[in-house]
């Protein structure tokens, strides 16, 4: 079965994000003045074929920490979707 | 000595790297394509500057995962010498080799600039022609070179007196200003716990040769050749 799999990974709270930073001043310049922190992060839809939805889960939760977050300064949420 | 220069796809300066090894420095020099398993019998490898698979993901993500950077490992465990200069630091820090972290530049410029750094150490194959306080004039060339390590890290990183390189002002003055990527406590380069594994962000083989307006590059390589005619003998 093939599962559709969303990974968010975005810099952990403690992070400074020069990024995040930038996008809030240029929100502000814009006249958004109600934006309090700005964070940006990279979302992956990944189609993983697997016997049933945990084991597509462990294979992303493995491909996480292995390749597509670095734990030392990212954090990540995945979501698995039925089949 | 035999020196290994991988070349990964994105590579871009293996061919400065190759010349300054080969042609200033006078060694013998071997480019490794990143699908090969073995180093060729390489006394030090030496990961180059470029974009490593495009900096797809972060960079030198992908490229931790190539067959070479094994034998690279490898090398490393059996106490050979390692320079990663900048993406090939940035994939000695995702391959584990080295502590912490490359961010995005504060200012999230891509810098292409003259820089000064000061020297940490010379408790290292790569520093021990140098003086601890010379001021160094190397370029840089990157966006995501500011390092970061936990606090833990960055404290064990000091005791261990194993950051080698701080981006200082001509004077040699360690100041806000003459940190050009915003790194922690202005960290250029950094060594492994063995320290025979050197990760930088400037281009010492930039800074090799009269005609590119600076030889200050050369003496990192010097203290390189140095280190291994002794460890040879």
């Amino acid at each position: 079965m093939l599962f559709r799999c969303e990974v968010n990974i975005r810099p952990r709270p403690d992070i400074l994000d020069p990024q995040g930073d930038a996008v809030g001043k240029a929100l502000a310049n814009l006249g958004f003045h109600g934006v309090g922190a700005v964070k940006v992060g990279r979302y992956l839809i990944l189609d993983v074929e697997a016997d049933g939805p945990e084991a597509a889960r462990q294979q992303v939760e493995d491909m996480c920490r292995k390749l597509l977050a670095n734990p030392i300064i990212e954090d990540y949420e995945l979501k698995v979707a039925a089949p | 000595m035999r020196v290994a220069v991988v070349v990964f796809p994105g590579s871009n300066c293996d061919h400065d790297t190759l010349h300054a090894a080969g042609e200033v420095m006078g060694w013998e020099v071997v480019p490794i394509w990143h699908e090969s398993g073995t180093l060729g019998g390489a006394d030090a490898v030496i990961l180059p500057g470029g974009f490593s698979y495009g900096d797809y993901l972060r960079p030198g993500a992908i490229a931790r995962f190539s067959p070479i950077v094994y034998a690279v490992i490898k090398h490393a465990e059996a106490g050979g010498l390692v320079l990663g200069i900048c993406n090939g630091f940035q994939v000695l820090i995702e391959a584990g080799l080295l502590p912490g972290a490359l961010l995005r530049n504060a200012s999230l410029e891509f810098r292409c600039q003259w820089t000064h750094i000061k020297v940490q150490t010379t408790d290292s194959p790569f520093t021990r022609q140098l003086g601890v306080g010379d001021v160094l004039r190397i370029p840089i060339a990157h966006g995501d070179g500011n390092y970061f390590a936990p606090p833990d890290v960055l404290k064990r990183l000091n005791e261990e007196r194993r950051i080698a390189f701080r981006f200082c002002d001509e004077q040699g003055r360690i100041t806000a200003e003459a940190n050009p990527n915003g790194s922690m406590e202005n960290i250029a380069g950094v060594l492994n716990e063995r320290r025979n594994v050197l990760g930088m962000m400037p281009h010492p083989e930039r800074a090799s040769e009269l005609c590119l307006g600076s030889v200050d590059g050369k003496r990192i390589f010097d203290s390189l050749g140095k280190s291994h005619e002794q460890l040879a003998w």
